[in-house]
């Protein structure tokens, strides 16, 4: 399995990042050699393990519904680059 | 020539949970508080923050599962859904992808007397997203995250309908089935209650899917019928002319009674769902299902059925008493506190509802109980008052409560029911009205009503009317 150029250009626009031509030449191969090093994994048989979602060993930690403080609002907006009525300022995401 | 095409409609439903707090937090869920006064650091999406689950909103979508005849994972997990949009602090969304809660329900339509099943995909356990606002002044959006992180259950339908009416039916029982279950309030209003639709058009008789569009934002049940039908339209007559419907979003407008492509989110659905590593796996055991089974209440359908097979009433009478928990659980109680059921299913639909209706006003905010109900039929029943004196009982029950028994002694509307007392007044109701008597005799048996009506004003309502009806013949004549 291998990646291409084009599908690095594409998971990098999904997280925003903007990389140059020789930045996607790089990570393509980049990518691809940790692909190639993952695949060692695929040697191993795994007939009959139940797949894994996460390592620990636990299941159900589970919480009462209660309710705790929230923050003030002042301190929940603190870090908010701008911020205007109460809310956290962003670019405008409306049509027209 | 023209070619007949078949709808084909899916509906993804979204319902938030009546827990206190939040799903993987103790903020509250309460509907309208000032903004971003319900946060902290993990629905924010601080860094170094995790998630703990809400065991009572576990139990909450196993409840709604279960009550749309969902089998429960044995074993269930959470993904993460990633996108950037501001109303997701995390730019991910706690969601569930390949081991939802529940799977391969159904539920039971009813459409101009046809009776159909509709397959439920899945029941997912979620996290609702912020809420975007315009700013007033102009720059940007505004957004408040108390909503983040309120619990969510997706339900999401087999395509398994044919027409703008069987979508609203579906969305209508669903709706009726959850509100049963009380896991949430589900008010579209208020957003509690959110509906997405997929809608295509196939030719008939072909099996294959035609390309769907997806409507948003359909915030009544009369809008997802207006919204579906525009839709279906819409797709008709680009396919009648030779055209082919695009894949898109769409969005709802109200106002305008269309839809507008929304601005495609870019690859908006290239969701790149990995298994969320801060929650550890959910095991669902048959005591645990057992449990949460149990809780369930008596759904819609079956409390119709009773009704209709104990009770004797009709499917109009059944269906209008089961159309809420509320007022199913208030006949309920007014039967066992000793009404007879008919008795109480009159007055409840009639009455009380036609009450409700007309005043605009909930169960609540009335003074009257099942008991008082019971109380007053069995004083109609045993000839203590008429039923039209019933009536006035009713109204001071509904207004003020109180003992029937106590109202009709200090308002002095027990029936009259003393034979000498009845024939006096019979005999000067007689003697004062010749014409009427005359036009009895002569045939006229609309007279004979008259009549009684005029001993019944005489006596403010109060005597009994079998008696009045007796008396009168034996001194008329029958």
């Amino acid at each position: 399995m291998a990646i291409s150029k084009e599908q690095v250009e594409h998971v990098a626009r999904l997280a925003r990042l903007q990389l140059t031509e020789e930045e996607a030449q790089v990570y393509t191969s980049q990518l691809n050699d940790i692909l190639k090093f993952a695949e060692k994994l695929n040697e191993l048989d795994t007939e009959g393990v139940e797949p894994t979602s996460h390592v620990l060993p636990m299941a159900n930690v589970l919480r009462e519904d209660e309710n705790r403080p929230s923050l003030d609002r002042d301190k929940a907006l603190a870090n908010a680059p701008e911020q205007a009525e109460g809310m956290f300022q962003v670019p405008d995401v409306f049509e027209e | 020539m023209s070619q007949s095409f078949e709808t084909v409609i899916g509906l993804e439903v979204h319902a938030e949970l009546s827990t206190k707090s939040k799903i993987f937090c103790g903020c509250s869920t309460q509907f309208g508080a000032p903004p971003n006064t319900h946060t902290c650091p993990i629905c924010l999406g601080h860094p170094g923050t995790l998630p703990v689950l809400n065991q009572q909103a576990v139990e909450f979508a196993m409840k709604a599962a279960l009550a749309l005849n969902c089998e429960i994972a044995d074993v269930s997990k959470f993904d993460r859904k990633n996108y950037f949009y501001p109303d997701l602090p995390k730019a991910y969304q706690i969601s569930q992808y390949d081991q939802p809660i529940g799977e391969n329900g159904w539920i039971e339509i009813e459409v101009e007397g046809e009776k159909k099943r509709i397959g439920i995909t899945r029941v997912h356990l979620e996290e609702d997203a912020g809420k975007l606002n315009h700013s007033d002044w102009g720059d940007g959006s505004l957004v408040d995250y108390n909503r983040v992180g309120v619990p969510l259950i997706e339900i999401v339908s087999e395509p398994d309908m044919r027409s703008p009416e069987e979508g609203r039916a579906y969305l209508e029982k669903l709706k009726q089935i959850i509100q049963y279950t009380g896991v949430s309030d589900v008010k579209m209003e208020e957003g509690s209650l959110r509906c997405d639709a997929n809608i295509s058009l196939r030719p008939v008789g072909t099996e294959a899917f035609g390309t769907k569009t997806e409507m948003k934002n359909l915030n009544s049940f009369r809008n997802v019928e207006r919204a579906l039908k525009y839709e279906e339209e819409r797709q008709t007559q680009v396919l009648s002319e030779g055209g082919t419907v695009v894949q898109q979003t769409m969005r709802w407008l109200e106002d305008e009674g269309r839809t507008k492509v929304m601005r495609s989110k870019e690859e908006a659905h290239d969701y790149r769902y990995f298994p969320e590593p801060d929650l550890v796996q959910l095991q669902i055991d048959e005591a645990w299902k057992q449990r949460v089974k149990e809780s369930l209440p008596e759904l819609p359908d079956s409390r119709r059925k009773r009704y209709i097979k104990e009770f004797g009433l009709s499917e109009y009478d059944a269906s209008l008493l089961t159309a809420s928990k509320k007022m199913a659980d208030f006949y309920d109680r007014t039967v066992s506190s000793g009404a007879e059921p008919k008795a109480a299913a009159n007055w409840i639909s009639s009455e009380l509802l036609g009450y409700l209706n007309s005043q605009g006003k909930e169960l609540e905010e009335t003074q009257i109980t099942p008991e008082s109900i019971a109380k007053m039929t069995q004083l109609i029943e045993k000839g203590t008052i008429s039923s039209k004196i019933g009536k006035k009982v009713f109204k001071e029950l509904v207004e003020k409560g109180g003992d029937p028994a106590k109202i009709v002694e200090e308002k002095g509307w027990v029936q009259i029911s003393d034979e000498g007392k009845l024939k006096e007044i019979v005999a000067e109701v007689v003697d004062a009205n010749p014409q009427s008597v005359a036009d009895y005799q002569n045939g006229k048996d609309r007279a004979l009503g008259f009549l009684v009506g005029q001993v019944m004003k005489a006596t403010k309502g109060k005597a009994n009317p079998k008696m009045v009806n007796q008396l009168l013949l034996e001194k008329i004549g029958g």
